[in-house]
């Protein structure tokens, strides 16, 4: 992001501040907003008899003739080059196929990083693959080894002799602050952003806390490893991927390997858990160029250890947040600066201190980031970027200035609530983070919070409550198109590329499907997962579910247009045009005259059809930049501490949703605890070993990295509000992400106030509450 | 010199490193059996192994040379989800689905020990008969991780098979 881009960003804000708000799409709400059909219904995963009996077919998991395995080497040094290399005894071991290394791997571009306004930008890193002696970072790949079998190929991989010259590393955090970036941008964000004097208000003001917040990088430990299986047929490239991004890897593929577009397929019907991790990365590269060089379909599975230190995961930060606060409680400074390792190489910027810009009002502000440039796996998007670890920070502190003032916590924040966007001014779409506070204390038993902390003891437990809130932005993505196949016989075929990590897309979608087009949910399939469909973008920003939502809609017209069309003079909907009608039980249904109608059948039955199809696109999501909309919470928390040990037991968990009309209440309640309990092992166990000295992540597998177990996972309880948000396709915002958010907060605000402890460093181990 | 999956018959490997995780997934092509990490941390390949649950990933194909492996596959019959298999999807019991054959299978087998009487780290009564409780069921499957985090699911997807056996 740039300087430019903050202009030309900045100049389409102003020309649409001009335009009437009903020229933008989402200006007229979606009429199917409160429209009681299949959208709202607790509809099981139309995917899980597949799912529960492992039918469903992952990446590793399809078969093709002729195909070998491959394992791959990792640099155990973090800087310098590779002076000997040997593969002599690694070729001649049995069952090996290839060993590809930077002599021979073809020479390629470096793939263009990630975008979400260009549909073939996908890389995670900007570094080359392969490409020559240098090592980059500790975990760099340096080798793949292909042979008949994986265990020949895991054996072979340790016959390769490499020796190393090792050049120095910059490894360690606070040296590197020395140098520290200060990027234009964050994402669309100018990224500086002063507005009055907060240094001045915060020596002033009756009340104030000014402190830093260290979060550790974190790993998106999806259950299911990296993996492909990939053939080369001449110049056509087959790709079972497990990804987000579907269309974006094909497109990158085909331009990286100078292939046309069309002989490339990229399928991934199913992934086992993405959270910003299954993205385009150097494994995909090297497998399939391995492939091409062998002339031999490859599997290529990445080992536990490798997936955590060649695929980044969330950056460590520290951040400062300060707020002032007059007599009244009213909030004159707001705070939130800091540091995060972002290499230059890298493309997420851990966005920590966007959600605090939408977050209160006060009378002044400062936002800044600043990058820190490790030789380290190139970090990137992990759920809830930035919001996850910056509401760790910014509601911790709203706490700490509650208790400081002797007033509750959710009070300040109520008298703190903005009612436009406290920096641009811009209108909320909907904003009902107040009332998502009064339904979830309620529920929780919020009055039963003593307010002083350290009060209640049973035995050698110490318990206490905290609340936090939570948010995250609602974004559409700019590019994807959607399919309808309809037939005389009623039944719909939607489809796209797009991806499903375990969101329900398909059944969210389906549903969707059917109020759109007026059918019955059993007559809709929807189709994704292939890179032959019409795309869809990336599944990323919480944004897939309302993008397709958009496209569809879109596709829905343009499919009335056509049966109007179609109809022809004689049909009692002729003159008729598709903003004057809807669709409803496989019928063309006049808006102003209801007795107006025509059935698909009977339409296509006369134009001497079978079947209809249409393709569109979605409209540009102008919303955005019209109106300020987010998804957002208010989570609770007790948790009780032990006296003696320090161990931290989260008892109950209460998330209250303001996120827009919410589609399927069973998928949707199970996606936001998902979220909930990452937060929850964010608070708790979550932390990247990274040993400064060697630039080496020394917890590299599930034993060491501690995400929650069973035991560790309460009865977690999710309400929401369900106020539809008039702005969006079907009143819905984006839920993926914005469950972790405020959770981690939640629980460290919980411990306050059962221990008296204030702990600013995650994770709340028990060393640091002794 | 045979194992036999579902109740079919599979030749032992020649190469010994082969683990039964591989030979599952890789040679006798039932892929429900899953991977997530290949020592032994995540419980994504469990599978029953003479009725007990094993890692598969932790267990080599020889050493269930003349036993009997069921697997995700061979847990329903034929045309019917077994009652586990549809207590996960009534109680949304996965999102992603990856980790679900393995806590499937694991449920499977962790019921009948704890009905069994073998007690656990929460057991209060160490000699007294199995109660079913979601703490029980909490201490004993957390050798299956879950990263989408249907633990909620899994728990009351399981209390109500329990419930289903006993009545
Ligand atoms: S794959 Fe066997 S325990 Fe993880
Ligand atoms: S359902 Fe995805 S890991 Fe359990």
């Amino acid at each position: 992001m740039s300087r430019v881009q903050n202009a030309v960003i900045g100049s389409v804000k102003t020309v649409l501040g001009w335009m009437p708000e009903r020229w933008l799409p989402g200006g007229t709400p979606d009429p199917l907003i409160g429209r009681h059909g299949e959208v709202g219904r607790q509809a099981s995963r139309l995917d899980g008899p597949q799912k529960v009996q492992g039918k469903a077919r992952f990446a590793a998991e399809v078969a093709m003739e002729g195909m070998c395995y491959a394992t791959l080497i990792n640099s155990p040094i973090t800087r310098g080059r590779i002076a000997r290399l040997d593969t002599a005894a690694a070729e001649a071991a049995p069952g090996v196929v290839l060993v590809l290394t930077h002599r021979n791997m073809p020479r390629l571009e470096i793939v263009p990083v990630m975008s979400i306004s260009n549909m073939g930008a996908v890389g995670n890193s900007a570094l080359p693959i392969l490409q020559d002696d240098q090592i980059r970072y500790n975990g760099q790949v340096i080798a793949l080894v292909l042979a008949e079998t994986q265990e020949q190929a895991d054996h072979a991989a340790t016959l390769v002799e490499i020796g190393y010259e090792q050049a120095p590393a910059r490894t360690r955090f606070e040296e590197a602050k020395a140098n520290a970036r200060t990027p234009a941008s964050i994402l669309t964000e100018k990224n500086q952003v002063s507005v009055g004097d907060a240094p001045r208000e915060l020596q002033q003001a009756p009340y104030s806390v000014d402190n830093l917040y260290r979060t550790p990088g974190h790993n998106h430990a999806a259950i299911e490893l990296h993996a492909v299986t990939t053939a080369w047929d001449g110049d056509a490239l087959t790709l079972h991927d497990a990804t987000q991004a579907i269309a974006p890897t094909a497109n990158a593929l085909a331009k990286l390997f100078g292939v046309r577009r069309e002989g490339v397929r990229v399928l991934s019907p199913f992934v086992g858990g993405g959270f910003g991790g299954k993205a385009f990365w150097d494994h995909q590269v090297v497998a399939i160029a391995a492939a091409r060089i062998a002339a031999r379909p490859v599997r290529l599975m990445l080992s536990r250890e490798a997936v955590c230190r060649m695929i980044g995961g969330r950056t460590p930060t520290e951040q400062r947040v300060a707020l002032a606060a007059d007599a009244a409680g009213k909030f004159t400074a707001v705070v939130h600066t800091g540091f995060s390792v972002m290499p230059t190489y890298a493309v997420c910027p851990e966005q920590y201190s966007l959600g605090s810009r939408a977050a209160y009002r006060s009378k002044t502000y400062q936002f800044g980031q600043r990058h820190l440039d490790l030789d380290v796996v190139p970090n990137t998007y992990m759920r809830g970027p930035g919001e996850s670890v910056g509401s760790f920070a910014m509601e911790s502190a709203v706490d700490e200035l509650a208790h400081q003032m002797g007033i509750d916590p959710i009070e300040l924040r109520r008298r703190n609530e903005p009612e436009t966007h406290p920096l641009s001014g811009t209108a909320f779409s909907q904003r009902g983070v107040l009332e998502a506070y009064r339904m979830g204390a309620e529920r929780f038993g919020w009055d039963q919070r003593s307010a002083a902390p350290g009060t209640r003891r049973e035995g050698e437990w110490l318990t206490g409550m905290g609340c936090a809130t939570g948010s995250f932005p609602y974004v559409r993505m700019p590019a994807g198109a959607v399919r309808i196949h309809l037939t005389q016989g009623g039944q719909a075929t939607v489809s796209c590329s797009a991806q499903d990590m375990g969101m329900g897309t398909s059944t969210v979608q389906s549903q969707h499907a059917a109020d759109r087009l007026g059918l019955p949910l059993e007559a809709i399939t929807f189709e994704m997962g292939d890179s032959d469909l019409p795309p869809a973008p990336m599944a990323g920003g919480s944004a897939q579910t309302v993008s397709i939502a958009a496209a569809i809609a879109a596709a829905a017209d343009k499919l009335t247009g056509e049966l109007l069309r179609m109809a022809g003079n004689a049909s009692p909907v002729a003159g008729l045009r598709a903003g004057e009608v809807r669709l409803v039980g496989g019928e063309l249904v006049s808006l102003e005259d209801p007795a107006r109608r025509d059935s698909f059948h009977a339409i296509l039955s006369r134009a001497g059809r079978e079947t209809v199809t249409v393709t569109a696109s979605a409209s540009a999501p102008l919303e955005m930049l019209k109106f300020a909309m987010q998804s957002m919470s208010a989570i609770f928390c007790e948790a009780r501490v032990s006296a003696v040990t320090g161990e931290v037991r989260v008892t109950r968990l209460l998330g209250s949703f303001d996120c827009g009309t919410i589609l399927n209440p069973k998928t949707a309640a199970s996606q936001f605890r998902g979220g909930m309990i990452m937060g929850l092992g964010m608070a708790l166990t979550e932390e990247t070993l990274f040993d400064e000295r060697s630039g080496r992540i020394m917890n590299a597998s599930l034993a060491d990295y501690h995400i929650p177990a069973h035991l560790d996972v309460p009865d977690i309880e999710v309400i929401w509000t369900g106020i539809p948000d008039p702005r969006s396709p079907l009143g819905a915002r984006g839920i993926g992400e914005v469950g972790i958010t405020g959770v981690a907060a939640a629980i460290a605000n919980a411990v306050f106030n059962a221990t008296g402890k204030r702990v600013r460093d995650l994770p709340l181990t028990l060393d640091k509450l002794l | 010199m045979a194992i036999s999956v579902n109740g079919t018959d599979i030749p032992v490997p020649d190469d010994p490193r082969v683990s039964l995780l591989d030979l599952l997934r890789e040679r006798a092509h039932l892929t429900g059996t899953k991977v997530g990490c290949n020592q032994g941390a995540c419980g994504a390949c469990t599978v029953l192994l003479d009725g007990e649950r094993v890692l598969s990933c932790l267990t080599l194909a020889v050493q269930a040379d003349g036993r009997s492996v069921t697997t995700i596959e061979g847990l329903g019959d034929g045309a019917a989800l077994h009652p586990m298999q549809q207590a996960f999807i009534d109680h949304d019991g996965f999102q992603c689905g990856y980790c679900t054959p393995g806590q499937i299978c694991a449920a499977v087998a962790m019921l009948r020990e704890l009905q069994g009487g073998v007690p656990s780290y929460v057991t209060a009564d160490l000699a007294g008969q199995g109660t079913v409780t979601a703490e029980e069921i909490r201490e004993r499957m957390s050798g299956n991780l879950c990263r989408c985090g249907a633990h909620n699911g899994i728990v009351e997807a399981i209390l109500q098979v329990a419930k289903e056996q006993a009545a």
